[in-house]
């Protein structure tokens, strides 16, 4: 693998403490700028239409162009997707899943990345016999549908006593997010400055000592990717947490679905746009945090580097 | 691999080893334990309960002689490589345009990555909308006065896949532009600066020197799209259901429906047990240039 | 425990159970909206007068998250209390690998034989004798509907069988409507499929084919009308570009498109948009050829489990749903026909009060679900789904492929 050194030396490039941008008419910035709006727009489609269309009241969505915004603005919908929406017998809309999703979201994103950084780290750092074969049969892994291991993890975790309950679901997603999260950390601290590691190991550091004191700190913008990473997809869970659940932990997953994918009765188009953008504010917010702290962290390595 | 752990003896590494239980357990008792589970299934006939009632290689025998089977196949094979591609060439160069020092960095960065925060299902079901002629990009256009403007992937089976690309395209993107920023962020300025004494134009920079150092990333990339690749189920299902006719089924559809809606166990684990040896195949020999090369192993 | 047990049976019949039973009972099932969900409250109501709690679990989506739910539950060893299912041989490999409670004990007690209607509801889960299965409604799928006005504002007269529908499919062509709307889901093909087995073949036929597995009839002359049949309903659909049912519905209403064909739900979705049955729509069943509809339709399951507590409250649950006064309000509510001999439906519409005519007489058929595996549904399904999307398809490549799996079907 190539050796990519000196991840932190280098001065926080867009922060606002680092250079200057050039000037802003050059010729090359004006091609940078057309080519990232245009892909801007692509982008933000789809997301100006849901937002318009949850605006919307249901006869103005029935007669008019999705792309046209609102001639009434009417919150009613996020009104009603949030607390009144029926899911079934149950109509207190998302607001119901909303904990139990972040109940579930919280420990399963701490679990599932401590222990593939540590992973990660002790197969870059510290590799033993076998270990490589180990991970190829994890990033095999990552290949195989879940679906097919439904079956056989229900028996797994009745076996355990965790069927049903949340410990059950945490250990499911800790185990789905791991290939990838070895993977992304091993690649992460193998391109850590060898001379780094030595030096601590001639200290007479140790395992944990190294990992917490060194290579916790400097891992910050590989975190935030895998935090990026496992939000979303223990977030946007829905078989996992329908199977490995019962209903009084159903995450709000469970009601958007019941809410979108429902066939009978008029399609609320409005409720179900305001449903969809509801569900994503968690894992949207968190991207626009550690987006901040994603280059910050480039920063802090620089510092400590 | 620039590494450091010495193999020496058994408890030098003792704690390693111990951090690494669970990532053991893991490759074993899932991995290795469930798909073991599934390939002796696919010799039974199970139906909706797994049963030990042996029927040699019958259903390897139905499945390749499954029209929509092989109809899976290819769509996975055409989607695969187009999607690989794109979202390695789009990610990466958003990434490089954002590198540029850009004003509104932060911006563009939540615009691009965004998608990613929605789950599949709602990409679907967002696209489905957009594609669709009657309300969607056609109809715009034709407000606009283009009347003879025609967009409608979706609902043509030559174009179909296309129109599923769009959408999972925009949704993974974005996650790729930040691996690959996370990558760029991580090579030296001094590479840059070299390069730039030597009168190196940025481009061939990219290609010659800035890429082959981010190896890692890329591989990360890579295994994350296409295990996503490879998965493809929600976007479908939500989107197009597999249609128009059977224009759009993929692979990990066709297992789930032959699990849960046929019922058919067995077939659904003949089939898995099809995409896992097609992984393997490709996996184990990258495994072996990446390990099996190296001394300090 | 015992004999409170059985003393419940009594006081269930005037919905009071004894306090001490009382229990929480998680109800699996997938009716999350509209007509649906009013409906399942219905039953809800009539459970919880009986002291228990109804726990709800509304899961939308049968095939892609409700079906691997329920079976991972109950045979992971964690079940559910009671849960919905299809009125189908899914469920009967975990009858028969007793994972499933026969509520044969109730049924008795309560004289569900002579009073559920048709006894086919009853038989097709039975299983050694046991009867496990509660049928909570009928639904029928053999129905083309029309919309009145977007025949008769065209000079035509609303078609009253199906090759009158076929001739009119070119006029309403030509004034931009499409003649029949289908949604795009497999399902709904499948379904399509079917209904024109039993409407243009006949009862007979359909029981061949499907009953006695004849693959040699399946590939003769009498099922070439019907895949003939399929051909010209192929032409008729052509830009009907919508996925769900309802939004199927939807081109009907608005005069989009002329037809529809599926089961009695859809007729929610007419009168929800303020359409008169008789006035503003029609409704052909047997497509107006052979008036047979399949009773089948909707039923719940009860998993076995240790404790006391839970097993009354299914035998509460099971009293609730058969009732008779649930049964008029539930079926109202959802708009399906009740199960039940002995009650007369509120306020039927014209199209209902046909169906119950054809019922009362006996004119059913068996559902494809029942007769066949899923896996048999399945093949057929993908057949067909391939054969109505694509026209190059010929009928007689078709027919060939569908003697070839009715050949091995199970």
């Amino acid at each position: 693998m190539a050796d990519v050194t000196t991840t932190m030396q280098r001065p926080s490039p867009a922060h606002a403490s680092g250079p200057k941008p050039r000037r802003a008419f050059s010729r090359r910035n004006i091609m940078i700028y057309s080519i990232l709006f245009v892909l801007a727009v692509y982008y933000l489609l789809p997301f100006y239409v849901m937002l318009m269309t949850s605006l919307k009241g249901l006869t103005e969505i029935r007669t008019g162009n999705i792309f046209a915004p609102p001639v009434e603005i009417t919150f009613e919908p996020w009104a009603k997707a949030w607390s009144t929406v029926c899911t079934g017998l149950n109509c207190d809309g998302l607001s119901r899943g909303f904990w139990n999703s972040v109940k579930i979201t919280v420990p399963s994103v701490f679990f599932s990345i401590t222990v593939a950084s540590v992973n990660g780290y002790a197969l870059s750092m510290w590799r033993f016999k076998g270990a490589n074969v180990f991970f190829t049969i994890l990033i095999i892994g990552a290949f195989i549908p879940y679906q097919v291991m439904i079956y056989p993890i229900v028996v797994l975790l009745r076996e355990m006593g965790l069927y049903g309950n949340l410990g059950g679901l945490v250990l499911v997603h800790t185990i789905f997010g791991m290939p990838i999260l070895t993977l992304l950390f091993r690649n992460y601290f193998s391109s850590v400055p060898e001379e780094l590691f030595k030096a601590a190991r001639v200290d007479g550091a140790r395992f944990w000592t190294i990992y917490f004191k060194i290579m916790l700190p400097m891992a910050l913008p590989i975190f935030v990717v895998a935090v990026i990473l496992q939000t979303t997809a223990i977030w946007n869970d829905f078989l996992f947490g329908v199977i490995y659940t019962r209903p009084e932990n159903y995450p709000m997953t469970v009601q958007l679905n019941n809410i979108v994918n429902s066939v009978t009765g008029v399609k609320e188009y409005n409720v179900n746009m305001a449903a969809t953008l509801l569900s994503g504010v968690v894992p949207l917010t968190i991207y626009f945090l550690s987006g901040k702290l994603f280059v910050r962290g480039i920063a802090a390595g620089a510092v400590k580097g | 691999m620039s590494q450091s752990g010495k193999p020496t003896g058994l408890f030098k590494n003792l704690s390693a080893k111990i951090a690494a239980i669970p990532m053991v357990l893991t490759a074993l008792v899932i991995f290795v334990g469930c798909s073991v589970w599934t390939i002796v299934f696919s010799f039974t006939n199970s139906r909706l309960l797994p049963s030990a009632n042996w029927v040699g290689l019958d259903q390897y025998e139905r499945l390749w002689s499954t029209r929509r089977w092989m109809i899976s196949i290819e769509n996975l094979a055409i989607y695969g490589i187009l999607m690989l591609i794109l979202a390695l060439v789009v990610g990466f160069l958003l990434a490089a345009l954002i590198d540029q020092k850009i004003r509104f960095e932060d911006g563009f960065r939540t615009i691009f990555l965004y998608p990613y925060a929605l789950s599949f299902i709602v990409t679907g079901l967002v696209w489905q909308w957009l594609l669709n002629p009657e309300f969607g990009v056609q109809n715009a256009v034709r407000n606009l006065g283009f009347e003879t403007f025609s967009f409608d992937p979706l609902y043509n089976p030559d174009t179909v896949l296309y129109g599923v690309l769009i959408a999972g395209l925009w949704h993974t993107s974005g996650l790729v532009m930040c691996l690959m920023l996370a990558g760029l962020r991580g090579i030296d300025e001094d590479v840059w600066k070299a390069t730039k004494i030597d009168g190196i134009p940025a481009w061939k920079t990219y290609i010659v020197v800035v890429i082959p150092m981010m190896r890692p990333v890329f591989i990360t990339t890579l295994v994350l799209v296409t295990s996503g690749i490879i998965k493809l189920y929600d976007l479908v299902i939500a989107q197009t259901g597999g249609g128009p006719g059977l224009a759009s089924e993929v692979p990990a559809k066709f297992v789930f429906d032959m699990m849960f809606v046929s019922q058919n166990l067995a077939q659904g684990f003949a089939a898995s047990t099809m995409m896992l040896v097609a992984v393997i195949f490709v996996i184990i020999p990258w495994a072996y240039l990446e390990f099996g090369g190296k001394k300090h192993g | 425990m015992n004999k409170l047990h059985s003393m419940s049976f009594g006081a269930l019949m005037a919905a009071t159970a004894l306090p001490a039973l009382a229990a929480d009972l998680e109800v699996t099932h997938w009716w999350t909206a509209g007509a649906e969900a009013a409906g399942i409250r219905v039953i809800a109501d009539a459970f919880q007068k009986s002291g228990n709690t109804w726990v709800d679990g509304a899961i939308a989506g049968a095939g892609g998250a409700a079906r691997p739910l329920i079976t991972s539950r109950i045979t992971g060893g964690d079940p559910m209390g009671a849960t919905q299912f299809t009125h189908s041989a899914a469920m009967r490999e975990l009858i028969e690998a007793g994972f499933m409670r026969d509520v044969t004990e109730i049924a008795e007690a309560q004289g569900w034989k002579e009073q559920i209607f048709p006894q086919s509801l009853l038989e097709s889960c039975t299983f050694e004798g046991k009867l496990y299965c509660v049928p909570s409604n009928i639904h029928s799928q053999q129905w083309l509907w029309l919309n009145n006005a977007a025949f008769e504002e065209n000079g035509l007269t609303v078609p009253q069988y199906w090759d009158e529908f076929v001739a009119a499919g070119p006029v309403l062509r030509e004034k931009g409507i499409i003649p029949l709307a289908q949604g795009q889901q497999a399902w709904q093909i499948q379904l399509m499929f079917n209904v024109l087995m039993v409407s243009i073949g006949g009862p007979d036929l359909f029981d061949k084919v499907y009953g006695d597995l004849d693959a040699e009839y399946a590939a003769g002359a009498e099922v070439a009308k019907v895949f003939k049949a399929a051909a010209e309903a192929r032409d008729l659909m052509t830009g009907s570009n919508v996925q769900a049912w309802n939004e199927a519905a939807h081109l009907v209403i608005d005069g989009r498109a002329g037809g529809q064909i599926m089961g009695d739900w859809v007729q929610g979705e007419f009168m929800q948009a303020g359409l008169k049955a008789g006035a503003d729509f029609s409704c052909l069943p047997g497509l107006g050829v052979h008036e047979y509809i399949t009773a089948a339709g909707d039923a719940f399951y009860f998993p076995k489990v240790e404790d006391a507590e839970i097993t009354a409250a299914q035998d509460a649950l099971a009293s609730a749903i058969v009732a008779p006064i649930t049964q008029v309000d539930f079926t109202a509510a959802k708009g399906a026909l009740p199960v039940r001999r002995d009650v007369e439906l509120s306020n039927p519409t014209p199209c209902m009060e046909k169906g119950m005519e054809i019922l009362k007489a006996g004119q059913v058929v068996e559902s494809v679900n029942t007769m066949v595996s899923p896996d048999t549904v399945g093949r057929v399904t993908d057949l067909v789904v391939e054969f109505f999307a694509d026209p190059g398809f010929v009928p007689e490549t078709a027919q060939k492929e569908f003697a070839e799996i009715i050949a091995t079907a199970d």
